[in-house]
């Protein structure tokens, strides 16, 4: 029944046109070309038209090359048996273990009915004050990590990988530089972690458009898992990359561009994957944390933005710190009541009174005197730097909420910390 | 006889599907796609030649060019009766809690579930007897659900004047059972149900008029109470960059306003957060009716990985049954969360349409759309006499923060209020972030006009000196502009800003809200002395903290007072050694 078409009539950017008949919209397609076959995707049906997305791209496609259609679309391997194993971003093995073809399921299924959700309350501790402390991370929850190009961003979201209490690990690499896929191999491998990850990679070597399959097939297998109870971390990184090849399949298909050259739909099709991100009613959860680089720094580029107004908070990496501002997880006031009382105090003060000391260190820079208070404020920014903000600092929760007391009582009277009397009575330190 | 009136698909881009037909077609009629076992609901959005262009309500991989269209004859509609407060439907008015006992843990595209169940009975009471003169919208009997009586009106599609012919005793009846037969003045015989059906993209108008909102909505929110309050029937809007509270403060809006029914529209944004209101509503118990908040709220919710369509429905569908809920003579809330992804669906399918767009690629009608949605608020008078209100509050998502982007820009030309949320302020953990710099009301408050002009007043004046400070520096800045600048950040700090995860914080009712407010007025007009700034700073500090305790304190306890107390003695004493 699969039949072979051969009249490629357009070539234009990584879409190709042919002329083919009952082809179901979002089907496979096999190019066949001198350098081999290609995956390819159904993009749009016009009459008789059959617009293909190209994943190897289209460089050294000829208007003779076979086309075959396979009748479904994109579909994956799932199971234990992709566990410590490595894959291409179109899924083929990248290792030298054997092809998969068990239990096969489509990538992209259908969102999750809401009701079917729960609300998340089960903390991921990293040790890491900005976070735990700060913005605690909840399993379950879609959290990019927004930084310029260059930051640690990679390392970050490895040790929190490799910290964090979870069954399954996925890497998606999209557009990942070999170097930093090798130091994600390594780091799980010393961790003893890898023979509980799975990796999809693509590199920043492969063709842009393959990259698009990453997010779809990581969190396809993801929620395999998921469904079977396991709880799953997945690893995006970079999600920005992701984007772009979004916005040079748009620009092909001349579709009009909302803001900077990205598609009108953006936003949907970044939620379409994020959204994966759940905690199952009575089976297992996806936690995503993804990385985002910013181009020039600037929040209010489409990709952060769009993906800001997604996920459930960002971790803001600038500096190799995790900004205080900018940087926010908005789960977690599912956990951070159950922690300890004074959580939510310490957490809000530090915070407050870290930006008025921002304000100081501005006044300071113009050259204005320092008053008592100011001070008071600087003594504090720099003690909460070196053992809050440091990622060096490795520490429990527990130990970082008295060390933030101790801050306080080293720097402050009780009243300038605008903190209610009763929880002074109780945890100011004698 | 004919069967129904069919076309095939000749073109499928995205969720934008042409379809060619030849026998006549109405635009906004809704279609199905016969796709294998699959039904799937469309709807036409424009049509050219014998072309039909409709937006596919389901994602549409595996369709292909040729399959068949079936054409409803009908628009997008819901069905309006008893049994949806506390329920939770999708864009389409599907129950998800049915889907979810049918199809599991995902959502199945082309199943659709009746809104309102078919077998359920209802107690009927007649309110109208035979003879009796009524017109569309007129109560002919009630069911009870939940905390109302849940009103049996006739027809909103019936024009004119009709005479009951026939009305069932008291007793139990469905939803597909006539309770009442009605005529025209031709004799001509309507029933009457339980249940209605309304299309969503027009407007209910069977009442007298339409009055103006010059009410105030409570909603112990002290910022929004106080300096830009909301009125029953009016409108207002909550522009944000991400992650800046707009649905943090909906969501203490939803629980805490003073209306009989809420109706949520999550459209287009997160599942989780819908979640939290779903699950949380049930177990808490408002004190208005001691009932659990759920039996008073509808929610329609139709996130971001929900397709788009259905997301640009599913405001339409959430202010549908607000006006049937108004009909009854109730107050209603509609919360819409955001706006802006509504927009981007009408945007992504006037792409698909290939129209000619406006800035950031928006459609023309963008506006018109905006202005028409909240036009659909509004306080009226119904014929019976009684009052009934809807009033809308919209979250905007602006891309990149900027509030000069063309949603915001068109919704703040026909809102009431303006909510605007700024980043500094969610940065510097000043919730609810409204900036009082920016944002405004043109409706009134029930604090005094004059203490209300003070705080906006204080306000402004400690931005001054802010502003100057950044010039000539807190030491070329004289005592008394500093004091200033301590009562606008003393107001800030102790009125305007709210803990969200304080029980007692989190709504202030009207009667605190004038009382703590009284007495922050005096405070504000008090002339305080001081030595020098570090001991004015010192003070307010202590103040601050004093305050902070009061917050916490249920209204007219024990607690209460004590704080009330210290604070009254801190004063004194202060102004004794002034
Ligand atoms: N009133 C408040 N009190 C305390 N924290 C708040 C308050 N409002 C917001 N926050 C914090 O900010 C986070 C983000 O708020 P919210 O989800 O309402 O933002 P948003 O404006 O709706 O963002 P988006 O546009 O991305 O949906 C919350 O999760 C919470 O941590
Ligand atoms: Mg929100």
């Amino acid at each position: 029944m699969q039949k072979l078409y051969s009249n490629i009539t357009q070539i234009a950017g990584d879409v190709i046109t042919l002329e083919a008949e009952n082809v179901g919209n979002m089907e496979l397609a096999q190019v066949m070309t001198k350098r081999g076959t290609s995956l390819a995707q159904v993009i749009r049906l016009d009459g008789k038209k059959v617009f293909l997305q190209v994943f190897a791209g289209s460089r050294g496609i000829s208007t003779g090359d076979k086309v075959r259609f396979l009748g479904h679309p994109m579909r994956i391997p799932t199971g234990k048996t992709l566990l410590g194993r490595i894959f291409n971003g179109s899924g083929k093995p990248l290792d030298n273990g054997p092809e998969l073809t068990d239990n096969l399921i489509d990538i992209g299924g259908p969102p999750v009915n809401p009701v079917k959700r729960i609300i998340p309350n089960k903390m991921i501790r990293t040790g890491i004050p900005m976070i735990d402390l700060f913005n605690s991370l909840v399993e379950s929850q879609k959290l990019p990590i927004f930084s310029i190009a260059g930051e640690p961003y990679n390392e970050l979201l490895a040790r929190i990988a490799t910290q964090a209490e979870v069954d399954i690990i996925i890497l998606g690499g999209i557009g990942l530089k070999y170097d930093d896929y090798l130091f994600f191999r390594d780091t799980l491998e010393e961790h003893g972690a890898l023979s509980h990850s799975i990796v999809f990679m693509h590199t920043a070597a492969d063709p842009i458009v393959e990259c698009l399959l990453v997010p779809d097939i990581s969190l396809a297998v993801a929620e395999n898992f998921a469904l079977e109870g396991k709880r799953v971390l997945v690893l995006l990184t970079d999600m920005s990359n992701f984007c772009d090849a979004l916005k040079v399949i748009s620009i092909t298909m001349e579709q009009i561009p909302s803001n900077r050259g990205y598609p009108g739909d953006l936003y949907s099709q970044l939620a379409a994957r994020y959204e994966k991100a759940v905690d199952f009613d009575t089976a297992g959860s996806i936690t995503i944390l993804a990385a985002t680089t910013m181009p020039g720094d600037d929040v209010t580029h489409p990709i952060p933005d769009n993906t800001g107004y997604i996920t459930e908070g960002q971790f803001y990496l600038k500096n190799g710190v995790i900004e205080p501002f900018g940087s926010l997880s908005r789960l977690k006031q599912q956990v951070n009541a159950k922690t300890r009382d004074d959580h939510r105090t310490i957490m809000d003060t530090m915070i407050q009174l870290f930006a008025a000391y921002r304000e100081t260190l501005e006044k300071r820079a113009m050259g204005f005197q320092m008053s008592a208070w100011d001070i008071k404020l600087l003594n504090y920014g720099k003690l909460f730097e070196d053992k809050m903000m440091s990622l060096k600092v490795n520490i429990p929760l527990e130990r970082a909420l008295d060390l933030g007391w101790e801050i306080l009582h080293d720097c402050f009277l009780p009243e300038e910390t605008g903190i209610k009397k009763s929880i002074i009575d109780q945890y100011w330190p004698k | 006889m004919t069967g129904p009136r069919k076309g095939r698909i000749t073109k499928i881009s995205g969720n934008m599907v042409t379809v060619s037909f030849d026998s006549p077609v109405m635009q906004n009629e809704v279609a199905y796609i016969l796709h294998g076992a699959e039904r799937l609901k469309s709807e036409i959005v424009r049509v050219r030649g014998n072309l039909a262009e409709m937006q596919v309500y389901e994602a549409t991989s595996g369709l292909k060019i040729g399959e068949e269209v079936e054409f409803s004859g009908e628009l997008l509609s819901v069905e309006l009766g008893p049994g949806m407060l506390g329920q939770i439907f999708d864009g389409l008015q599907n129950p998800l809690p049915d889907l979810a006992k049918q199809c599991g843990f995902f959502l199945k595209r082309g199943i659709y579930i009746e809104a309102l169940s078919d077998t359920q009975t209802w107690d009927f009471t007649p309110l109208v007897t035979p003879g009796d003169r009524v017109r569309a919208g007129d109560k002919i009997g009630f069911v009870v659900e939940k905390i109302f009586k849940h009103y049996c009106m006739v027809p909103f599609f019936l024009q004119g004047n009709f005479e009951v012919v026939s009305i069932e005793n008291a007793g139990k009846f469905t939803l597909h059972q006539a309770v009442a037969q009605i005529k025209d003045l031709n004799g001509k015989i309507f029933p009457v149900y339980l249940s209605q059906n309304w299309p969503v993209k027009i407007p209910i108008r069977a009442y007298a008029e339409k009055l103006k909102p010059d009410e105030p909505l409570v909603t112990k929110m002290r910022l929004i109470d106080t300096l830009f309050p909301v009125a029953r029937g009016g409108t207002y809007c909550i522009p944000g960059p991400f992650g800046s509270g707009k649905t943090v403060l909906q969501q203490l809006i939803s629980r805490h306003a003073d209306v009989d029914v809420v109706v949520i529209a999550a459209c287009g944004e997160r599942a989780g957060e819908v979640v939290e209101t779903l699950k949380t509503f049930p177990a808490i118990i408002d004190p208005r009716t001691n009932r659990p908040l759920s039996d008073r709220t509808v929610i329609i919710c139709n996130t971001s990985s929900m397709p788009v369509a259905a997301r640009e429905s599913s405001v339409y569908t959430a202010v549908t049954i607000a006006e049937y809920y108004r009909q009854m003579g109730l107050h209603v809330l509609l919360l819409a969360d955001s706006t802006s992804r509504w927009a981007q669906a009408m945007r992504e399918m006037s792409g698909r349409l290939e129209e000619i767009p406006g800035e950031e690629a928006f459609p023309a009608y963008l506006e018109s759309h905006i202005a028409s949605f909240y036009e659909r608020a509004g306080m009226v008078r119904l014929y019976g006499g009684s009052i009934g209100s809807i009033t809308i509050g919209g979250a905007v998502s602006p891309a990149g923060g900027n509030f000069e982007e063309p949603v915001t820009q068109a919704t703040l030309k026909v809102v009431g209020a303006f909510h605007g949320l700024s980043r500094s302020r969610s940065d510097g953990r000043r919730y609810p972030a409204i900036d009082p710099l920016i944002s405004w009301s043109k409706y009134k408050s029930f604090i005094d006009e004059k203490q209300k002009e003070r705080g906006h007043g204080i306000l402004r004046r400690g931005n001054d000196v802010v502003q100057m400070m950044k010039v000539i520096g807190e030491e070329g800045t004289s005592l008394s502009d500093y004091i200033d600048y301590l009562k606008a950040e003393f107001f800030d700090f102790v009125y305007l800003q709210q803990n969200a995860y304080d029980v007692v914080d989190e709504a202030t009712p009207k009667d605190r809200q004038i009382y703590v407010f009284d007495f922050i007025h005096r405070i504000l007009e008090s002339e305080f002395t001081f030595e020098d700034k570090d001991t004015a700073l010192h003070f307010f500090q202590q103040l601050r903290q004093l305050f902070k305790e009061w917050n916490s304190a249920p209204w007219r306890s024990k607690e209460f007072e004590k704080a009330e107390n210290e604070i009254n003695v801190l004063l004194l004493e202060r102004l004794k050694k002034g």
